[in-house]
Parts: C-alpha cells; sequence; structure tokens
C-alpha cells in the first residue's frame, strides 16, 4: 500500500501554474527523488504535502487520510516530517534545545505540568531528555549540545535538521535539497547518513535535490518535474537516459 | 543538570516577601512607595517579556489589561468588600479573591483580543493592540459605574509588600517554570521561526494566544494590586504612556532574559526619583541640579545611549536558573 498518494494536484498563485495536475505515490519504506531544473516547482510540491500551501486543486492522501488543506502543524503530528532548502533553525536556541522543541509533539503534559512540576513532568522531562541525548549521539552531535544551533558549520546544521525533523517521529522524512552547499566529501557523509537513519527509523524518504551524484546514488526511484508537470517517473537508470529529461535539462538538439 | 528547585525558590521568595513585610512600617512612606512601584513595574514588565520578548509578539496594549484588572478587582472590593464581616481575615480573603478575579478578567480580555489580531505580525499587531487599550480606556472613560472620567476612588488599601512581592514571585515563577519546560519551548520556536515551529508540529496560534492570555492575566494581577495601592485609579493612568513604559523595560532588560526585565524594571523605576533627589542637593553645583531637573530629558537620552550601545538589552541573555542541558 503506498504511504503518500498525490492525485491531481495543482498549485496556482494567480495566474502562474506551479505545480500542475501532479499524481504520484510514495511506497512504504521507499526513497522516492524528485527532481528538475530550477522552478520546476519541486519545493511548491514539498509545501503541498506538508500543508504550507494548500493544493488549490487535487488531494493529497497520507496513510489513507486525506490531509490536503489541513494545517503543517496537524500534518507533522501524522506523521510527516521535513528539512528546509534555506536551513531553518531555531536561531536563539541551543542544538540540544533545537531537538527538544521537536519532542513538545508527543508530549503528554500541558500547561499546568510544565508549572506545577509534579513527578509526571519530571518523568517525562528526563525521558525526553535522554531521547534527545541519544539522536544526537547518533548523528555525531552529542559535542556540541549546547552550542547554538546556527553557530554549527554548514553541513552540521543540515545534518541537525534533519535530527529535529526526526525527533517528531515521523513515518515520512521530506528532505529538501539536503546536499546544497556541501563539499564531495560532505556528500558521501550525507548519503550514509540518509541510507541509515532510513534504516534505522525505519522511514520512507522524498528527496529534493540537484546533485546527480546523489540523487542516482540513494534514490529507488526517480520523478522528473519541469514547468510543473511531472515528465519521467523510473528507475535512476532509465532516468539517466530519457530523452525528455535530457532535453528538459541540456535543451533539445537543433534539428 | 538541575542547578535549581523552582519550588524552592518560590517559597523562599514567599518567605521573603512576608519576612520584609514585618519591617514596612520602619520604612520612610516615599521608599515605601518605591518599593511597591517596583514590584508591580516587575510583574507587568515580566508578564508583557512572555508576549513580546519569548514568544516575539509585539503588543503595545499592556496597560489595557492593566486597566481591566485594576478596575476589575477594585470594583470587587469597592461592592463586596465587607460581605464577609469587617474583620481582617474577611476582608483579606476578598481582596484576594479581586485580584485573582481581576487577573482572569484581564485573561478573558487577552484571549478576546487575541484571537482575532494574532493573525498579524510586527507593527500590524502593535498597532492592532495598542487600538484594544485605546478602547478598553475609552470604554471605562464612559462606564458611570467605574467613575468614568472622574477616575474610581475609595478603593481600601490592602496592597503591602508581601503581596506585592508575593504576585511578583507568582509571575517569575510561572513565566520562567513555563519557557523552561519542553511545552513552553514552543514559545521561543515560534518567535525564532514560524514555519519551522510549525513544520515540527508546533501549534503557533496556540502558542501565541496563550503567551497573550497569561501575559494579560499577569498585567490584570498588577493592576489589582496597583488599585488596592493608590486606591484611586484613573483611566488617563493605564494609557498608551504606560504600555510604552512597560515595553521599554522589556527591550532595555533585553528581550527573553527574564532576570535582564526585572533589573530593568527596578532600574526605570528609581532612576526619575534618583534624579529629582539629585536635583534637590544644595551642595551640587547649580548647574548639575539644573539639569536633574530637568531629568525627563536626562532619562530620555540615557535610554538612547544605552540602546546604541546594547542593543540586545542591558543583560543580554543572562536569565535565572538558566542551565546546561
Amino acid at each position: 500500500m503506498s504511504l503518500l498518494e498525490i492525485q491531481n494536484a495543482s498549485m496556482q498563485f494567480g495566474g502562474l501554474k506551479c505545480v500542475c495536475d501532479l499524481s504520484f505515490s510514495l511506497d512504504k519504506n521507499e526513497l522516492l527523488g524528485l527532481i528538475g531544473p530550477n522552478g520546476a516547482g519541486k519545493t511548491t510540491v514539498f509545501n503541498m504535502v506538508t500543508g504550507v500551501y494548500p493544493p488549490t486543486s487535487g488531494r493529497v492522501t497520507f496513510d489513507g487520510v486525506d490531509v490536503s488543506g489541513q494545517r503543517p502543524y496537524r500534518i507533522t503530528g501524522r506523521g510527516i516530517a521535513r528539512t528546509f532548502q534555506n536551513i531553518r533553525l531555531f536561531r536563539s536556541l541551543s542544538v540540544f534545545d533545537n531537538v527538544r522543541t521537536a519532542c513538545n509533539l508527543h508530549l503528554s503534559h500541558g500547561i499546568s505540568h510544565a508549572v506545577f512540576r509534579g513527578r509526571g513532568y519530571r518523568d517525562e522531562e528526563e525521558k525526553i531528555r535522554a531521547h534527545v541525548l541519544e539522536l544526537l549521539e547518533i548523528f555525531g552531535l552529542l559535542e556540541c549540545r549546547d552550542r547554538p544551533g546556527n553557530s554549527l558549520p554548514y553541513g552540521d546544521q543540515r545534518r541537525l535538521e534533519i535530527v529535529r525533523a526526526l525527533a517528531t517521529k515521523p513515518k515520512l522524512l521530506l528532505l529538501d535539497e539536503p546536499a546544497a552547499g556541501m563539499n564531495p566529501s560532505e556528500k558521501v557523509g550525507l548519503m550514509q547518513l540518509i541510507r541509515f537513519a532510513k534504516e534505522k527509523f525505519g522511514l520512507s524518504i522524498l528527496l529534493v535535490e540537484h546533485d546527480m551524484k546523489v540523487v542516482m546514488g540513494i534514490c529507488e526511484r526517480i520523478i522528473v518535474l519541469d514547468y510543473g508537470r511531472k515528465i519521467a517517473e523510473g528507475a535512476p537508470q532509465e532516468i539517466r537516459s530519457n530523452p525528455a529529461v535530457i532535453a528538459a535539462y541540456l535543451g533539445k538538439e537543433a534539428e | 543538570m538541575k542547578s535549581w528547585n523552582p519550588k524552592l525558590a518560590l517559597l523562599l521568595a514567599l518567605l521573603l516577601a512576608a519576612g520584609a513585610n514585618v519591617f514596612s512600617s520602619a520604612i520612610n512612606p516615599y521608599y515605601y512607595d518605591i518599593l511597591i512601584t517596583i514590584g508591580i513595574n516587575i510583574i507587568l514588565a515580566v508578564s508583557l517579556n512572555l508576549v513580546t520578548g519569548y514568544t516575539g509578539q509585539f503588543s503595545l496594549g499592556h496597560a489595557g489589561f492593566m486597566a481591566v484588572g485594576a478596575y476589575f478587582s477594585a470594583w470587587v472590593t469597592l461592592n463586596f468588600g465587607f460581605s464577609f464581616g469587617s474583620a481582617v481575615p474577611a476582608t483579606t480573603t476578598v481582596y484576594v479573591l479581586a485580584l485573582a478575579a481581576g487577573g482572569f478578567v484581564a485573561a478573558a480580555t487577552g484571549l478576546l483580543v487575541g484571537v482575532p489580531s494574532l493573525r498579524l505580525r510586527g507593527d500590524y499587531l502593535a498597532i492592532v493592540t495598542l487600538g484594544f487599550s485605546e478602547i478598553i480606556k475609552g470604554v471605562i472613560q464612559n462606564a458611570e459605574p467605574l467613575g468614568a472620567q472622574r477616575g474610581l476612588g475609595g478603593i481600601v488599601q490592602h496592597t503591602n509588600l508581601f503581596w506585592t512581592f508575593a504576585g511578583v514571585a507568582l509571575a517569575v515563577y510561572g513565566i520562567l517554570t513555563l519557557v523552561h519546560s519542553t511545552y513552553g519551548s514552543g514559545f521561543l520556536a515560534v518567535r525564532d521561526d514560524e514555519i519551522a515551529a510549525e513544520a515540527m508540529g508546533i501549534n503557533t496560534t496556540k502558542y501565541k494566544v496563550l503567551a497573550f492570555v497569561i501575559g494579560a492575566f499577569f498585567a490584570g494581577l498588577a493592576g489589582g494590586l496597583y488599585a488596592h495601592f493608590k486606591q484611586f485609579i484613573h483611566p488617563e493612568g493605564f494609557n498608551f504612556l504606560k504600555s510604552v513604559d512597560i515595553v521599554v523595560m522589556v527591550i532595555l532588560g533585553g528581550m527573553g532574559s527574564t532576570a535582564g526585565v526585572c533589573m530593568a524594571a527596578v532600574i526605570l523605576t528609581i532612576l526619575p526619583e534618583l534624579l529629582r533627589a539629585v536635583s534637590g542637593y544644595s551642595w551640587l553645583p547649580e548647574q548639575v541640579r539644573h539639569l536633574a531637573e530637568n531629568r525627563m530629558i536626562l532619562y530620555s537620552i540615557l535610554l538612547i545611549v544605552l540602546m546604541l550601545n546594547r542593543p540586545q538589552g542591558l543583560f543580554g541573555k543572562l536569565n535565572f536558573g538558566s542551565r546546561k542541558s
């Protein structure tokens, strides 16, 4: 059964059609790549799925539930987490607190607990602390846990965004250009990290990326967008030799 | 990991307030007045800090919530002050209930104001909150049972050092425990990045309204304390300038720093009085005294200099009980 299903979704801003009649689905435990030239509408697809913009028409179904038009925090609550193309860490919070904030979602205590600080509150805070520290350790960010999140090197900030997204305990993780601005060795590390996180947490992943080495290296299936339309879909090998894709990226040869 | 026990600190603060209260008759009435004003200003500044400093919502209407609390609690004690008899425990009970009621009514007003206006951000939100506080003032100015333009007098004095600083302790305790908890980290997330906060499963609307309601509650409490200290309240005492005074305390103390904001409230309450005192020292050269007489100008210049040199606030990120993870 597919985990995420997008049916005839369109996104229109005034007269501009960013995404046009797009349909695709993503299976459980699949790593699906979404590629396309600049302005093809990849990030808009992300924003549609996560509820930042409700689709103008069409449906987004996640885990059997229609989530189109729901508020982002509700969609996150259903199990979709994301990272951002331009990193959006909480700039005044430490590395630890950035991740802790994401634990808010599965909190059983409310405001009165937080103020009265009974045993239940203390136990839960302790559990969250242990969970956050464990996540930070897995991803090698434990040493810098008390530093401000945005003081980390660029690659580590990207990693922290992934850790923060994982703290919401998602079923589906959306990664928006995770390799942007990374050097070749960081990219190799990132690919290992994505594979590892997918296995360890049983995730499905939807990945937007411009770097073809990364995309071809880890994606099991790829969808190609151009001007908001799907122009190709298939395994990395097929995409590589697809004439429509080559035309979209490099232009057609003169006749 | 935990370097402080918040409940113990609260208890200690309450005991300290009770202890200080014993000596209140020995304090010069002028200083006594300043002390109480400091306490009330700390409550106002700390509660606005939750809204503006921690949650990042710029509000210019805090005096409006203070007015609601002041008038409602005064109305309660004026009408029901002696309904349990005129013995001290009975009137004190009514007073405490009136303070709480003033806080809750102010909180309800905060909810009423917050829900429609929190769709707006930054300057727009500031203007809307300013408008709401002017409406509150306008309503009071026309409400005959509340004394309208004449002000409301004849309130019995109940507020003393203990009640004031118990209020300070409660406000500081409530807000600090909240923002240090995982639940309260949502406030900071909303301030830092709303889109990221939503993506992490945080209901940003809920947090913004909550900050507004809690902030309004404590402002109402401060208003109640104020009314039962001054014994006379007037709509003009809760005007735009009062809101700005509180905003200045928050900005000067450092947004999102409770310790800094408390210090700023103390300093900004004492400073004009200090300058007043300087202008009275006859042994000082005439020019100095003359300068001090224009204390409001000096005060403003001081604010400008401070802001130019410490835009992050006097105490930056300093916080009570801040701890490493």
